[in-house]
């Protein structure tokens, strides 16, 4: 899904949809990029001029505060102007369709569009209707995608172990709602990670998983063993529908990752979460602010991730 | 081209000449990647500054990002002293329009406010487009307009090249 439209017929990047088909040597562009805004946020004078005179349109028609927020500063450093729009709760509630809404903020000079939206796809649809110039970032539809969350992961993991060639990597918990570990997975086999690995009961791992090539462990201690990086998930009650878990403490019980079964994990490991944290659920406080958790570093490390595909998707107008 | 090109180890010493004692031990010596970076390494050694060398990428702040978009960067700037205060030598290799020194004066400034700021260039080709003047020039090089010069580095062995634009 996507894979056409976000690369256009000069290799160029265009939009950011889904990490899905994104070549090794476009992620790695994108990294080397952000590893130039990483020093600018650490300056005295953190903003750019590239983006002077463009207008970014942050359209959640899903509340996300913090996702909202961090695409927010990086625009910012960019020098771009930039609106926020929660939809959720006005065009929509009034039938406007979502075409509707996006045609008209384009008649208002959008440049670009950062999307978070609850129906898998709906990024899509935007990119391809709206004219050419105007580029979409997919800040998260639905379970499909998460590319700018995917992408700071890989910036994480690139800057603690420096090669993704000979890396066990395994993503723990609930996979099956997880547009994150979607993205992740993707990015994770483009850059040739060897061992990729996803640990969580049967019911919260989607059916087909072994089709994206990685492996698939039903038991936490045995799916630690040996990896460099752990990834784990938020679990998402918000999204289940049904009764796919006895219960949270049920679900700490057999997956949450504690020092203990951390222990199994290599001793350099490091342990990443892609935010907001249900301590005492999916990671325990000792994990979560433990000397091999990245959690924060991967906070920081979002910013220029986006600023590097905001700018690179600028520049190829 | 109308004369021959010439030998940048000539030039180098020139520079240093004209600087060594216009340039104090805490003077701060910044060079512009790729190439002024390698001239500014060579002037730091000869004029026995203290303080440790710096160099700026100026793709952040470039004028033609609108036009050719974001290529693959990955230098970065790097200034290892206080900028806040500092007297301030940029070195560039080749001085054409001037807008590429625009650009490294907006990119220093991001890391504070120097006191002074003086440049240094080993080619001045002439064709200025900014109000951009160099203190410090190797030598003077008239080329056709078509024609761009360019500094190469082979394993340490300067060399200047005049290549036909495309």
């Amino acid at each position: 899904m996507g894979r056409s439209i976000q690369i256009d017929a000069q290799g160029r990047l265009v939009h950011l949809l889904t990490t899905e088909g994104l070549p090794a040597e476009m992620i790695l562009h994108i990294l080397d990029t952000a590893a130039q805004f990483v020093s600018v946020n650490e300056r005295e004078v953190k903003k750019v001029p590239l983006l002077r005179g463009k207008s970014i349109f942050n359209v959640f028609f899903e509340n996300s505060t913090r996702t909202r927020t961090t695409f927010e500063i990086a625009a910012k450093r960019l020098s771009a102007d930039v609106i926020n729009l929660n939809i959720g709760a006005s065009s929509t509630a009034k039938g406007e369709t979502l075409l509707d809404t996006v045609w008209n903020l384009q008649a208002m000079d959008a440049d670009m569009f950062v999307v978070r939206h609850a129906e898998a796809g709906a990024p899509h649809l935007i990119a391809r209707n709206v004219k050419p110039g105007v580029h979409v970032v997919n800040a998260g539809d639905g379970r499909h995608a998460h590319p700018t969350q995917g992408l700071l992961d890989m910036y994480t993991i690139r800057h603690y172990k420096k090669d993704f060639s000979r890396l066990v990597v395994a993503i723990v918990g609930d996979v099956l709602h997880s547009r994150v570990a979607r993205s992740e997975i993707h990015a994770l086999k483009t850059l040739g990670v060897p061992d990729v690995r996803v640990i969580g009961p049967k019911t919260l791992l989607p059916a087909d998983i072994e089709r994206l090539g990685v492996r698939v462990f039903h038991d936490l201690a045995e799916g630690l063993r040996d990896c460099d990086v752990v990834i784990t998930l938020r679990l998402q009650n918000e999204r289940m529908s049904g009764p796919l878990l006895p219960s949270a403490g049920e679900f700490h019980k057999a997956y949450g990752l504690t020092p203990d079964r951390l222990a199994r994990a290599r001793p350099d490991a490091i342990v990443m979460h892609p935010g907001p944290l249900n301590r005492g659920v999916e990671i325990d406080s000792g994990v979560a602010d433990g000397t091999h958790s990245v959690i924060m570093p991967q906070v920081t490390f979002g910013i220029a991730v986006r600023m590097a595909v905001m700018a690179i998707l600028a520049g190829n107008a | 081209m109308t004369a021959p090109l010439p030998e940048p180890e000539r030039l180098l010493e020139a520079l240093v000449t004209q600087m060594k004692d216009r340039v104090g031990p805490e003077t701060g010596i910044v060079g512009i990647y790729t190439g002024g970076a390698w001239v500014a390494e060579r002037l730091h050694r000869a004029l026995g500054v203290t303080v440790p060398l710096g160099q700026l990428a100026v793709t952040l702040h470039r004028d033609d990002f609108g036009r050719i978009g974001l290529h693959r960067e990955a230098r970065r700037s790097h200034l290892p002293f206080e900028v806040e205060g500092r007297d301030i030598v940029l070195v560039d290799d080749v001085l054409h329009t001037g807008r590429t020194i625009r650009a490294a004066l907006n990119e220093l400034w991001d890391f504070g406010r120097p006191r002074s700021v003086r440049l240094a260039v080993l080619a001045d080709r002439g064709g200025r487009e900014l109000p951009i003047a160099p203190d410090f020039t190797g030598a003077f090089a008239e080329m056709d307009p078509d024609e761009e010069l360019v500094l190469t580095n082979e394993g340490g062995k300067l060399r200047l090249a005049a290549v036909r634009r495309p």
